[in-house]
């Protein structure tokens, strides 16, 4: 079974919500992102992101966009993310998911890809430049090797929902807010509208990204959903803090998981 | 793999879930006005009487006697209002924008022409225009943002990544997805997600249709060669068109070398570039071995962008269509031999098809013809020319 999907069942069991964080691969170093994978999952992170970074993130705000400067900068590739999570896999079995753009896959060889992350234990996928209509690009290969292509849907998805809540896998992403990655002080989204057309057709967990800067946004949004995914709010402090990142990441983990455990 | 907007395996809407609708709404009103009678006769109506089409074809007497081959004709985009061939497409997508009930647009330039065009119609048609321009580009073309500034557009200088074109686009892309509710996002190439390829070469085919007509009424007979620069490759596809069922007419491309194909500071895509998927679009890209963008490198600001159209890339794949790069000092010699040879300064885009031309026109016989679709004025490159050449004019400090 795909540690998602086994993860998200426990969570049911428990009744508890899943944190998901985001961090850059290679931002800090790649010797950073190895311990704060290791002090996330410890701080109560159910599943993690790993950020790939890319010359040009289209989707990404300002503070992404710095970490994946940052990081390439430090001369991250691929590769190397792919042997760094061989060696947590000795170590961890926290869902590890890769964020990246398309073209870090299919630039990079999409069968080689799919291979490596089987061979090293990247459990999903979540490709912010693949729509649906596109997602046969990846979809094939990424499920001959057991990884989930994980499908996002927006406030402007509107009739698309059905369609893509229908068919996905892991976990459906629901993004917030239009625009890009970054914290927000407020939300423009009707969710119980968006969150209800959503749940009627959705087969799989919702987990909700965009904008989510603390612990009191978390345990409002997770309300509407199964878990809350936090990217900038993290890498602010992995920017703040560089290689002493380590324990503020961790307490900010711990506050968001608080605050979701409190949810329920 | 999708059909949609496809050119062989290229093309496709590669873009975020939350701009998907917003394409897709735009797919649904290309489809309902490209044959509507009145949104074509409003259109004709712009070209003739604001843009001052048809542009001319003229007969390069002198250069074709320098030359010793093909008869050379040159296709004068450059004498259109704001000065290139960009107006046709912006005329074209604002009249598509307003039917939509859009109020702002947005756009990304890299030479500047496009911004130009784009903040030109929007002061015509009175809408809301901010355009992105990397803060290089800024820098080598302060008068067109200007004359952006002095149409009543925003100019938003783009400093992320390589601080060019592609970034640029980046940044629109990322204010698209940001204000899509009342935003229309006016691609100023044949790239981008379908419908934009199609859509922009359907609104720049105009070039080749009437330089097909206009030759046949001097020559009685079909160019042999067709040649046109390209970046993202708009004005050549609109130049190559019309004549791609002719399969006796050769369609030239000059991609920009840089400083050589063969360096790292070059933009020459399908000479040094593979597959890939980047700004909308399955197409070639400079990239290195893990997909990370290439910084591309030219003299030209218009020129200066990592991808290509997925029509040229298909054009370029099954032969049809012949490729070829050009430096930056073969494109400054060629600017400056059209401005000595037939008076006409070009832009330093369309002196990269000059400097093509130049070399493929002697090979020819003198019974054959070239037209050189010559896509914008040069004003806008004096300085940096000079600058390249070593020469201070005052204006430029």
């Amino acid at each position: 079974m795909n540690r998602i999907d086994a993860k998200f069942a426990t969570l049911r069991e428990q009744g508890r919500k899943a944190l998901i964080p985001f961090i850059t691969a290679g931002d800090a170093g790649l010797d950073t992102t190895e311990k704060l994978v290791e002090q996330l999952e410890a701080s109560g992170a159910d599943l993690i992101e790993l950020g790939i970074p890319f010359s040009d993130p289209i989707a990404e705000g300002p503070v992404i966009q710095e970490a994946s400067v940052r990081a390439l900068q430090n001369g991250t590739k691929l590769v190397e993310v792919f042997a760094l999570v061989k060696r947590l896999r000795e170590k961890t079995q926290v869902p590890l998911l890769m964020m990246l753009y398309l073209n870090s896959i299919f630039g990079f060889g999409t069968e080689l890809f799919f291979e490596l992350c089987a061979e090293s234990g990247v459990d999903g996928v979540i490709v912010p430049d693949m729509p649906y209509e596109e997602k046969g690009e990846i979809q094939g290969v990424a499920d001959q090797y057991g990884i989930h292509s994980i499908s996002l849907v927006a406030p402007t998805s509107h009739d698309r929902i059905a369609m893509i809540a229908g068919d996905a896998a892991g976990f459906l992403y629901c993004v917030s807010s239009t625009g890009v990655t970054g914290t927000r002080s407020s939300f423009q989204t009707d969710f119980s509208a968006f969150f209800g057309s959503i749940k009627q057709h959705t087969k799989v967990p919702c987990a909700v990204g965009f904008g989510i800067s603390g612990p009191e946004q978390a345990k409002q949004m997770a309300a509407y959903c199964n878990g809350v995914i936090v990217g900038s709010a993290v890498v602010k402090l992995v920017a703040q803090y560089g290689r002493e990142c380590i324990e503020p990441v961790g307490a900010f983990i711990s506050s968001l998981r608080v605050a979701l455990d409190e949810a329920n | 793999m999708n059909t949609t907007g496809r050119y062989g395996e290229y093309g496709g809407q590669y873009v975020p879930e939350t701009v998907m609708n917003a394409v897709h709404e735009l797919e649904a009103a290309y489809a309902r006005y490209k044959d509507d009678p009145v949104f074509q006769a409003e259109l004709a109506a712009y070209y003739r009487d604001y843009a001052g089409r048809p542009s001319m074809l003229y007969f390069a007497e002198k250069m074709t006697n320098d030359l010793g081959g093909a008869k050379i004709y040159i296709k004068r985009e450059d004498l259109n209002h704001t000065g290139s061939h960009k107006i046709n497409n912006v005329l074209g997508q604002i009249l598509l924008a307003k039917r939509m009930g859009k109020q702002r647009i947005i756009a990304e330039t890299g030479a500047g022409q496009h911004g130009v065009a784009t903040a030109t119609a929007a002061a015509l048609f009175g809408m809301e225009c901010e355009v992105y321009m990397g803060a290089e580009d800024v820098e080598r073309q302060s008068l067109n943002v200007y004359r952006m500034q002095l149409l009543g557009a925003k100019v938003t200088p783009v400093h992320s990544g390589t601080a060019t074109l592609k970034d640029a686009i980046n940044e629109a892309m990322r204010d698209w997805a940001t204000n899509i509710e009342n935003t229309y996002y006016l691609i100023g190439s044949v790239m981008g997600p379908h419908p934009y390829p199609q859509m922009v070469r359907d609104f720049q085919k105009i070039i080749g249709e009437e330089a097909k007509r206009q030759l046949m009424e001097r020559e009685g007979k079909l160019p042999d060669a067709v040649c046109a620069c390209v970046g993202g490759g708009s004005n050549a596809m609109g130049m190559f068109y019309d004549f791609i069922p002719d399969a006796s007419v050769r369609l030239l491309g000059a991609e920009a070398a840089g400083e050589g194909a063969e360096t790292a500071r070059t933009a020459a895509t399908l000479t040094k570039g593979r597959a890939g998927i980047f700004h909308g679009m399955k197409s070639i890209f400079l990239q290195d071995e893990e997909g990370q963008i290439a910084p591309v490198y030219s003299l030209s600001a218009g020129l200066d962008y990592p991808g290509i159209g997925p029509e040229h890339a298909r054009l370029a794949q099954t032969g049809r269509g012949e490729y070829y790069a050009v430096t930056d000092e073969e494109a400054v010699c060629a600017f400056e031999y059209l401005s000595r040879m037939e008076g006409i300064i070009p832009a330093i885009e369309s002196a990269h098809a000059v400097a093509l031309a130049r070399k493929i026109a002697p090979t020819m016989r003198k019974d054959q013809t070239m037209i050189i679709c010559l896509s914008g004025r040069g004003d806008k490159d004096v300085y940096q020319v000079a600058r390249y050449r070593g020469v201070l004019l005052n204006e430029q400090d």
